[in-house]
This record gives C-alpha cells, structure tokens and sequence, in this order.
C-alpha cells in the first residue's frame, strides 16, 4: 500500500497542525461577525479537516477497521442529530455534543494512564490527570444540562441540604487522589485514577443539578470552556500543538463568553455556580398563595387591539420557540404592517434559552434583520407603545426585577412591556416561568391575558386582524 | 516540544482567544458559542492517536469511543452551527410575499 507517512511530532506533521489551528483562529474571528459568520465555520471545519488528515498519515497508526468504525458511527450520529434538531434545542445539542467531547478527553486520559504504566514523567502526568477530572466534569455536568434542557429531568433547582458541603468533600477527595497519584508517579494506580474519574463525574452532577433552567446557557458555556481546556491538557501530554492551542482558544474564548453571558443576565458566575437559583427549595413562595384578579381576552379582542394600534412591539420567548411559533408570530406582524401598524420585536439578550437564541428563531421565520430591537433601543420607546405583545415570555418582562429588591431576579435587566399603553401576554397559563416566580405583570390594570398555544393563539390573531 | 514551549503557547494562545472572542454582538453568542464548541472536537486527534497505537482489548474498546465522541462533537457540532448561520444569511427582503417558504 503506498501511503505517505508522517513522522510522529516531526516537522511536516507539526507544520500541518500549525495550518490547522490557524485556520480555526480565521474562522473564530470571522464567526464574530454576522456577514462572514458562514465562511467562518467552514473555515474552521477546513482546518479540523487538515488535522484529522495530518492525525491519520501518522507513522505507526493501525487499527483502520476499529478508526473506521469510530469514525463511522460519530459521523452518522453527528450528521442524523444535527439535521433532525430543531432550531429551538439547540442549546441542548450544544450541551450534548460538549458532553462527547468532555467524555472523549476523559477516556484518553484513562488510556494513557493505563499505556503509560510505570514511570510516566510529571510534565507528562499532571496534563493528564488534569484532563481526566475537567473532561469528566464536563461529560457528566453537560448531560445533566441536556437533561434538563430536554426537560428529562425537572428544570427546576435540584439540591440537597449540605449540597456545598458534599461538593467540597468530593472535591478535596479528588484533589488528594490526584496528589498521591502524582508523588507516587512511578507506579499510578489505574484503580485510583477509575475513581477520580468517577467522582469528579459524581462532582459535576452536583454542581449542575442544582441550577435552574435560566441559567443553563451560562452553564453550558462554562463547560465548553471546561471542555476546551481539557483537551488543551491533553495535548501537553500527547505533545500535540493542535490541541494545545485549540483547546486553549476555546478555553479562553469560552470564559469571555461566559462572562459576557453573566453581564447580560446582571448575576456573576459564582453566584450562578453556586446560589442555586430561587433562593430555598420552596421557591414557590409568590406563587401559590391567593388567586389574584387578572384579565383574559380571546383572540378577537386582541386582534382589535392590535389592529388599531399606531405602534405594537413584539416580545418574543421561550414559549414562543417551544410552540415553534415564529412563523405564526411573523403573519400577524404582516398583517398588522399592511394595516399601516408600526411593528418592532424586542429581543431581550437571553430571550429564548441562550443569548442570541431569539434572533436564530427570527431570523428562521424571516423577520426583517431592522425590526429586532435589542433591550436597551426599545425600552426608551415603551411609554409611547400602544400594545405590547409578549409571547411565551415571563421573567424577562417581571417588573420585579426593577421594583422588588427581595426578588430573585432583582436587578436582571428587563424589557419594559408594563411602561407600555396596553399589554397582551399570550400565555398557556398563568404558571410561573423558570426562576419559579410569579410576574407582577400578569394582573396590572393594562395587562390582558390570552391563555392559548402562542402558535395557535398567533395564527388566530392573524386571521381575526383580516377578517376586521 | 519542550514543556516551556508548550507552555509558551498556551499563555500566546490564551491571549488570542480572549482578543479574538471580545466585543461579539449577542446576536452571535449561540452560533459562536456551537462553533467553538466544534472546535473542541479537536480531541478526536487524542482518540486517534490513542486507538492507531492501541494493543489491548480495552485500550480498542476505549479508543473506539473516544473516536466516535469526537467525530460527534466535530461533524454535529460544525454542521449545527452552519444550519444556525444559514438562518442569517437569508437578508431582508423588501416585502416577502406571505407564501415565503424558504427551504435552506
């Protein structure tokens, strides 16, 4: 068989991988802006192509049939899951496909300890050690997300009293098996490291069960960077520059992102980390009490409203992309348009799931790019409003954030719907949304409700608007 | 590669990710945050360099799913986030027509 062969670490293997990771800073940089974000991502494929390539000529390789098989049922359920996903879990694919990749690094990490054996240098072990807790966490912590995202598991906070106590003891446990692994380096017990595997799994179960459904993106981005760490510590123990600087770029673009995340949500990470979202597990605490008086329309009164309005900002959320009602949404904007009415979506910077969810959803149902206003251009406009129609959001329009210091979400910045002339909240009920509170919002005098499906209640809309 | 140069690079390559990623608009935050993602597939490499020089039954069985790990975080992740992008492309259009379908 004549195949080129490449020298393990030598220069043209090294040279090719340096090809590689620079085409994944293009494509990152190019991702950044929303004209050149497609050639980016295809840029970078390119450069994860040439490494792959570059990996697959190495002297040595064997196994094809087995590298044939991985790569064959990667493939197929990397293709099959990212054509059947909808736009709206996204969030959770994310989390899913960062969960196999934190779990590919924990499982090389336990092969090189097994291969290694005796007298693996130091330089070499504590990459790999490191590698095998992130990525752990990483794995267990990113399906725990998906779970949640996939409403297998209740999205509410999860937590058992001591929760931090248990967490601490877990992670002192692992720092000090990681440490006799480590003094003890010329014979690293293959059953010690199984354990720390297992624990730091353990460990990021806990931490990411307790945080509640809203913060979930802040999570998942955290552990992408966990992720790209990892695999960054892997490449110091491979000796493989391409991991070394592309774990790194993901590592350290993932924390900025993160952190950008946070800012938008006015928490800061530790605190999301860390509080367990709603304050004591009984976080019902405004809801349950007395029924307060609240007003519900139908789809007539609201078209009528709609209607013969000047002015109608749409507030787009979660429960809109759960009914996969963008679509819907953008008729009765259409409709309203050709009635003269001026027609504004607000996006709230993490409406939907994710930040920039929103705009993805739009954008699918072809809303025009200049009609999504961001939170801060439109809030200024609310007073002169006529209607606001929030879809399927809740807490980003909860006036407590602003009037409520005691409130769970005190301080999150809000889109003002309550500062507008009339509120429509299309809604199925009146349950609380994923901080678990109730919105003060829902029975103020200008507020109706309509408690329907948003995508039926906005077809509804939409064909009552042509029948006035 | 020595472990200093190692190191060298990573702090460099810490740097270029944090200029690189600053000041994105949050209109962006989901697809970037799906393409970095990709990126980190990067781990396949590991997982083929680990199953390629494997000797063992275990070591087969631990490679062969480190591999398909990383070819799902790769091939999803890059072809995910070209789907999310190819949402923005479509531009405004001046008045779409009520029937705009829009196949991709």
């Amino acid at each position: 068989m004549v195949r080129a062969v490449l020298e393990p670490g030598g220069d043209a293997a090294t040279a090719l991988y340096i090809v590689a990771f620079s085409l994944f800073i293009v494509g990152i940089k190019q991702g950044t802006h929303p004209t050149t974000a497609k050639r980016g991502n295809l840029i970078a494929a390119g450069g994860m192509a040439v490494a792959v390539v570059t990996t697959l000529l190495l002297d040595g390789m064997g196994n094809w049939g087995l590298i044939a098989l991985g790569l064959g049922i990667g493939t197929a359920v990397g293709v099959i899951a990212s054509i059947r996903v909808q736009m709206t879990e996204m969030p959770q694919m994310v989390a899913l496909y960062n969960g196999v990749g934190g779990g590919a690094v924990a499982l090389i990490a336990w092969s090189e300890i097994r291969h290694g054996g005796n007298g693996l240098p130091l330089d070499e072990l504590i990459p790999i050690i490191f590698a095998g807790v992130v990525g752990s966490v990483s794995f267990w912590g990113s399906n725990i997300a998906f779970a949640k995202l996939q409403d297998l598991i209740p999205t509410r906070p999860i937590a058992a009293p001591g929760q931090q106590v248990i967490n601490g003891v877990l992670l002192i446990g692992i720092l000090a098996a990681c440490v006799s692994i480590a003094v003890g380096n010329d014979d690293p017990s293959q059953l010690t490291f199984i354990g720390i595997l297992v624990a730091a799994g353990l460990l990021g179960n806990l931490v990411v069960l307790p945080i509640g459904g809203a913060d979930m993106p802040v999570v998942i981005s955290l552990l992408n960077a966990f992720t790209g760490l990892s695999a960054a510590a892997a490449g110091f123990a491979l000796d493989n520059v391409a991991l070394i600087v592309a774990g790194t770029l993901v590592g350290s673009s993932g924390t900025i992102l993160t952190m950008e995340m946070a800012t938008a949500m006015n928490r800061s990470v530790p605190n999301i980390l860390f509080s367990g979202f709603g304050g004591a597990p009984s976080a019902g605490g405004g809801g349950s009490g007395e029924e307060k008086p609240h007003v519900s329309i139908g789809a007539q009164d609201a078209a009528i409203k709609l209607a013969y309005a000047d002015t109608v900002v749409i507030v787009p959320g979660y429960g809109l992309a759960v009914a996969q009602a963008q679509h819907a949404i953008k008729e009765v904007g259409d409709e309203l348009e050709k009635r003269g009415v001026t027609v504004n979506y607000a996006i709230h910077p993490v409406a939907g799931r994710m930040p920039g969810h929103m705009n993805v959803l739009l954008a699918e149902a072809d809303v025009p790019y200049e009609q999504l206003k961001e939170m801060e251009d439109i809030n200024p406009e609310m007073p002169r409003t006529d209607v606001a129609v929030v879809v399927g959001a809740n807490d980003v329009t909860n006036p407590a954030a602003k009037n409520d210091p005691d409130s769970p979400i005190a301080g999150m910045p809000i889109i003002e719907v309550n500062q507008a002339q009339q509120v429509i909240v299309i809604k199925r009920s009146m349950s609380p949304g994923f901080a678990g509170i109730d919105n003060d919002l829902f029975y103020e005098s200008n507020t109706s409700m309509l408690f329907d499906d948003a995508k039926k209640a906005a077809a509804d809309i939409a064909a009552e608007i042509q029948n006035l | 590669m020595s472990l200093m140069t190692e190191i060298t690079i990573f702090v460099l390559a810490v740097f270029v990710g944090f200029e690189v990623i600053s000041k994105v608009p949050t209109t962006l935050h989901t697809p970037l945050m799906s393409q970095t993602n990709a990126i980190h597939g990067i781990v396949m490499l590991g997982g083929l360099i680990v199953l390629g020089y494997a000797d063992d039954g275990l070591e087969y069985l631990i490679g062969t799913i480190a591999v398909a790990f990383g070819a799902i975080n790769i091939v999803g992740g890059f072809m995910v986030t070209d789907r999310m992008l190819g949402m923005f492309a479509r531009k405004p259009k001046p008045k779409p027509s009520s029937d705009g379908k829009g196949g991709a």
